[in-house]
């Protein structure tokens, strides 16, 4: 088994974390690690079941040329049973320019990934995640990206730990020049993230058309502040340019399952609720009673988020 | 500068989506719209094409019903559009798309194919990176801003932790976010004038490429569902509910 993963700061990403956790118990896992790298990176991928590691740092290059070329060369020379990596952005990237270099598909936004025989069969929520489809590819290598929270992240511990111990063997690939295809990383710029992430907080708080303008998300601002909770947006409203789309929460945004999700003014649609319906617990507050979210919310206030929210921000401040 | 927009018709996402019996493709109504994704692709090449006397081709693969969304994009400026329709690529994965795609886009003189980062009927994020492959370009992803120059193309490119500024020489494929540029609406000249538009109608002889290997839909289970819970009306007291089940829940 490969499995991607990428470097974030001076750790390997959560994603990263989480397929490692679901290709080791698959089979024996090969990390694909991009980045710089480090002794204490090798070491956490080894505590989290990376029997070896594959290292890659494309530097100021654009990693998805040369690191797929790179990947290309080694499976000419021995394919493994599955290249897992992230519905994330260097992931596709790199996925879908191996798999255009080795003729075969890519299984994109799975929930969930099996061996079955040689191959590999993997699921998928369609239709807004009210239906999952299970897949195959007629064909190897098997190229699977999952969407982030399929897997839950964790160290091997006990004595499976014991035995492996240290640092896996890691081996450095050689990137070859790309030529015509490379792109460069001319500067990169680290945004200011305030408060609580949506991948990471117990608490979201988002907001949808129903807000009816871009000044009503500063309730949803306020709620979330009030909460320590993370904003998050529909990508109606992210689209409009209400927000941007670090805050959009769906298929094509991210995907949260926070012990509490708050839908102000948002009406569900499938797009949507495929990214935060595997929340603990969904409080929704929406005009219209018919509106599809009231069909997944363990709370539906029927009611105006203009006059509901600030009700709720004051009787949580005085608390 | 020749600017190639990668685009497609979808059903219209405010309908519910059904599957065909048996194969599980999406059932294709005759009326498609362009997708919503497609027209900051197609609002980028114009305005790229408007600044350097150039052209804005787009490119779809697909049945194309009535043609309204290809005629949406022509309205808004296209010059021209090139279709390729072909019974045998019904239920195509990416991989076949992008080689039709990139097939297509070969045939002509071209500087930038642009293109949206999914789709929104079957968002597998691939087609763009796969179809820079085959066409030999480098692929510049998820643009939130697009910038030409002398044979070059820069672009700020969202990443986890903010953005990168990416540069490449041309030709190049460039995959942009919604947000990137704001789109124009159709005037009623751009549709009249998009009815004398050509639409080159290609199929899969015409290109000189094959399907990739098959992937299987081997079954479609309901998912567990969830069930709704209490619906309340706010009569200026439901905020006291919120804040008890908040309580229950111990968050805060």
């Amino acid at each position: 088994m490969w499995v991607f993963i990428e470097q974030e700061g001076d750790k390997p990403t959560a994603l990263g974390l989480e397929l490692l956790a679901k290709g080791r118990e698959l089979g024996d896992a090969t990390a694909i690690f991009l980045g710089p790298g480090s002794d204490t990176i090798f070491a956490t991928l080894g505590e989290h079941g990376a029997k070896s590691v594959l290292h890659v740092d494309s530097g100021d290059r654009l990693p998805s040329a040369p690191v797929a070329t790179a990947l290309a060369k080694r499976v000419a020379s021995g394919p493994p049973d599955l290249i897992l990596l992230g519905q994330a952005y260097n992931d596709r990237d790199i996925a879908g320019r191996l798999a255009a270099k080795l003729g075969v598909g890519v299984l994109s936004n799975a929930s969930d990934v099996r061996l079955n025989g040689g191959g590999v069969e993997t699921d998928h929520e369609i239709l807004g995640g009210s239906q999952i489809a299970t897949a195959s590819a007629s064909q190897g290598p098997y190229i699977v990206l999952a969407r982030p929270k399929s897997f839950v992240a964790a160290a091997i511990g006990g004595e499976a730990a014991a035995i492996g111990g240290g640092v896996p063997p890691v081996e450095k690939l050689e990137l070859p020049d790309a030529g015509t295809t490379e792109a460069r990383i001319a500067e990169s710029h680290v945004e200011e993230r305030e408060g609580p992430q949506l991948g990471e907080a117990s608490i979201v708080v988002s907001g949808g058309r129903g807000l009816g303008s871009p000044e009503a998300y500063e309730l949803v601002e306020r709620l979330g502040k009030q909460l320590k909770a993370a904003t998050g947006a529909t990508r109606a409203i992210v689209d409009a340019g209400w927000v941007p789309y670090a805050k959009q929460v769906g298929q094509t945004g991210k995907t949260v399952k926070p012990d509490v999700y708050i839908a102000c003014g948002i009406s569900g649609a499938m797009q949507h609720l495929v990214g935060m319906k595997d929340s603990k617990t969904i409080i929704a507050i929406n005009k219209d009673a018919d509106a599809p979210i009231f069909s997944i919310a363990d709370l539906g206030v029927v009611g105006d988020v203009h006059k509901v929210l600030p009700k709720l921000i004051e009787a949580l401040e005085s608390r | 500068m020749n600017v190639i927009v990668c685009v497609k018709q979808i059903p219209d996402p405010a309908t519910p989506y059904r599957l065909e019996e048996g194969s599980n493709w999406l059932i294709r109504p005759e009326e498609q719209i362009l997708d919503d994704t497609d027209r900051y692709g197609v609002e980028m090449g114009l305005q790229i094409a408007e600044a350097t006397d150039g052209t804005v081709t787009v490119v779809s693969m697909g049945p194309s019903g009535t043609g309204q969304g290809i005629r949406q994009a022509l309205a808004m400026g296209a010059d021209a559009a090139i279709l390729i329709e072909d019974g045998s690529l019904r239920g195509s994965d990416a991989l076949t798309t992008a080689r039709v795609l990139a097939a297509a886009i070969g045939r002509n003189d071209f500087d930038l194919v642009i293109a949206g980062t999914e789709s929104t009927d079957g968002y597998s994020g691939v087609v763009p990176q796969m179809v820079a492959e085959l066409l030999g370009a480098p692929a510049l992803t998820y643009a939130t801003g697009v910038e030409t120059g002398d044979g070059s193309v820069t672009i700020h490119r969202q990443t986890m932790a903010g953005y990168d500024v990416v540069t490449s020489d041309l030709p190049a494929v460039v995959s942009v976010t919604a947000g990137v540029v704001e789109p124009r609406y159709p005037t009623f000249k751009g549709i009249m004038d998009a009815k004398k538009k050509p639409i080159e109608t290609l199929s899969m002889g015409d290109l000189g490429t094959e399907r990739a290997p098959e992937q299987l839909v081997l079954s479609i289970v309901d998912a567990p569902e969830r069930s709704g819970g209490r619906k309340i009306e706010d009569e200026g007291e439901a905020h006291e509910a919120i804040v008890a089940l908040l309580a229950e829940r111990k968050v805060i």
